[in-house]
């Protein structure tokens, strides 16, 4: 790691520094002083390239009826934007990942809590608990869907085995409008509730157990304890964990798109995957453009809603 | 873990705080202090954990003993997942049919490449936003910052149409390149430069040393922990992104792990022991970098602030 690194440094800054303000070794006293932008080159080009060059090209193309078939393109002003207003298939869409976003982050919230609590409170097999816990997150989106479309298959999956055993109807899981969102929110929860659970958990080893101490010398009890020292400590860290889960419920995409393609019925299409249906398999890419701006437009908004809401004192 | 101990510790303000009185803590120590000292409460919260633990791993289990059964038992009915004599054939098809372990060297390659030059990129620009005086310092960083809300799906459609442009479509360097832009993790390795004290760097200077050679002799030992927690956060991401490299790749030959299980998923019908096979195989090498640095890894989430106080 440490050679790699700076074999890698060292051309970089010596392919660059002849060209301008060399940051020479420093002599002494008369030193020069330390500009740094050498060091900032790299990211700043790459920054560039593949950050703010898309976003600008992104928001022209929002203005144009640019396409991937055909080959001249128009200006046509406000027309994607207007456009999409009026398009339906946005509001359901939208509709959908608002509803997939109400679903899951409460749960990915307190089920995360409560696990870290539970760990934290001193049960012997740490390490047995924070891997059955986190374990899923470390699996790529591939690989849940695949488990999860097993245990959903409709004759033989587990979730309709368990339901027979127990004399019940199956269900059709991800087939049925009415529970396919339900069932990949429940597979969310599954797969990545082990990031929350282990900032929650570094959050509460972060508690002094002074704090505690003093508090049961005072008789306080153990619940007590929990509601007057324990979560008010982590109100911050719960600020933190809700708002960034909001922000990556609101993008969901790729289990959603592997698992149903936004099916049964365009029942479960997020707005992430209108956008790549209306440009990637429509070819629409000006539309598409326009539809990912009003979509970026929402999620700002949310985050300054949320920074209002949740007063962060930060350094 | 001793050794950080006399490090500045990363604090979410961003300043290596003096040693905070903490208990040494190992790892499965216990601590009284949350439940009380009660028989009842333990027996709850343990029954609880175990509860949630069975759940979690019940896939798991389900999955992996499919994967060890012929498809024919595989495919009768019943709730007990095993329902004939164990076998690897699965496991012997998936690794005869060569996907696998193509994808799997492809992420293995990508992760590691993406993972070396945003470390490189970032902790660079971290320590030129954090100490330089350049014009336009203030602007970058506020750039920078601000770009942390951009949803990386919002980049897809032009992104695709430059890769067309430099004619990258297909290529490894098209999944790479566009990962290695990682304004968080600059953001987060900023924070923890602008905590450290000058002048063990004047100090340096003074003794002769180029502002490189500050860096790394000076700067970088310092930084060991952060580093290792944004290389291994990094890491994950590449490892697990899908979006980009699917719709960059079309090639089999180049796909990555998640790509390749999800787009060519339906060469393998309904063999379910063989999906699970695959599926577990992919999931493997994460799991076991976990096993051997779980430790690490925790700490990382608390090291990169996102956890912190």
């Amino acid at each position: 790691m440490s050679t790699t690194a700076s074999r890698a440094n060292a051309p970089d800054d010596s392919a660059i520094s002849p060209s301008a303000s060399t940051p020479a070794p420093v002599a002494g006293r008369g030193r020069t002083r330390f500009t740094g932008w050498v060091f900032v080159l790299p990211f700043a080009v790459t920054f560039a390239l593949f950050m703010v060059w898309p976003i600008v090209q992104g928001l022209w193309m929002s203005f144009t009826d640019e396409s991937l078939t055909l080959s001249g393109t128009d200006f046509v002003g406000f027309d994607n934007y207007a456009e999409a207003f009026a398009d339906p298939d946005v509001w359901s869409s939208l509709g959908n990942t608002v509803f997939f976003t109400v679903i899951t982050v409460v749960p990915l919230v307190v089920v995360a809590l409560a696990m870290a609590l539970l760990v934290h409170s001193g049960l012997a097999g740490q390490w047995v608990w924070r891997l059955a816990f986190f374990a899923p997150y470390l699996l790529p989106v591939s690989v849940v869907t695949i488990i999860w479309s097993w245990l959903y298959q409709p004759d033989l999956g587990m979730a309709n085995q368990a339901l027979d055993k127990l004399g019940m109807e199956p269900i059709g899981w991800l087939s049925d409008e009415a529970f396919a969102m339900w069932s990949i929110a429940a597979l969310t929860v599954w797969w990545t509730v082990g990031f929350n659970f282990l900032l929650y958990l570094a959050a509460l080893q972060s508690i002094p157990d002074q704090l505690h101490e003093a508090a049961a010398l005072d008789g306080a009890g153990a619940w007590r304890r929990l509601f007057s020292i324990t979560l008010p400590q982590l109100n911050r860290t719960t600020a933190l964990v809700a708002m960034l889960q909001v922000l990556a419920s609101l993008k969901v995409f790729d289990q959603i798109y592997i698992l149903t393609k936004g099916g049964p019925n365009n029942s479960t299409r997020p707005i992430l995957e209108y956008i790549y249906d209306v440009g990637f398999t429509g070819y629409r890419l000006g539309y598409a453009s326009a539809i990912s701006y009003l979509f970026f437009a929402l999620i700002i908004i949310i985050s300054i809603a949320q920074l209002r809401f949740f007063p962060r004192q930060e350094g | 873990m001793s050794a950080t101990t006399t490090r500045p510790r990363l604090h979410p303000a961003g300043g290596p705080l003096g040693r905070r009185p903490r208990r040494p803590k190992g790892d499965d120590e216990s601590t009284p202090l949350l439940l009380g000292h009660g028989r009842l409460p333990k027996v709850l919260a343990s029954g609880a954990l175990v509860i949630f633990a069975l759940l979690w791993l019940l896939p798991f289990v389900w999955a992996i003993a499919t994967s060890f059964q012929n498809e024919q038992d595989v495919a009768t009915p019943g709730f007990n997942p095993i329902k004939g004599a164990l076998t690897l054939e699965p496991y012997r098809v998936i690794l005869d049919r060569g996907n696998v372990p193509i994808w799997a060297f492809n992420s293995i390659l990508i992760a590691t490449l993406v993972t070396v030059i945003t470390i490189v990129i970032s902790t660079l620009a971290a320590y030129g936003l954090s100490r330089g005086t350049f014009r336009g310092r203030k602007l970058l960083l506020a750039v920078t910052v601000s770009s942390i809300m951009v949803p990386p799906q919002l980049l897809i459609v032009p992104l695709f149409q430059e890769m067309l442009a430099f004619n990258l479509v297909d290529t490894y360097w098209a999944v790479i390149l566009p990962q290695v832009v990682a304004p968080m993790m600059v953001f987060i390795l900023k924070r923890f430069f602008d905590g450290i004290p000058r002048e063990l760097e004047e100090a340096a200077r003074i003794d002769g040393a180029s502002d490189l050679r500050v860096f790394w002799s000076v700067v970088l030992p310092l930084s060991r922990p952060i580093v290792a927690a944004v290389s291994v956060f990094v890491f994950i991401g590449a490892w697990n992104n899908f979006m980009w490299p699917f719709i960059v790749t079309n090639d089999p030959a180049l796909m990555t792990l998640p790509v390749g299980l999800a787009t060519v998923k339906d060469a393998y019908g309904v063999v379910y022991a063989q999906s699970m096979a695959s599926a577990l195989l992919a999931a493997a090498p994460l799991i076991i970098v976990f096993l051997f640095f779980q430790r690490r890894i925790v700490k990382s989430v608390a090291t990169t602030g996102l956890g912190g106080t």
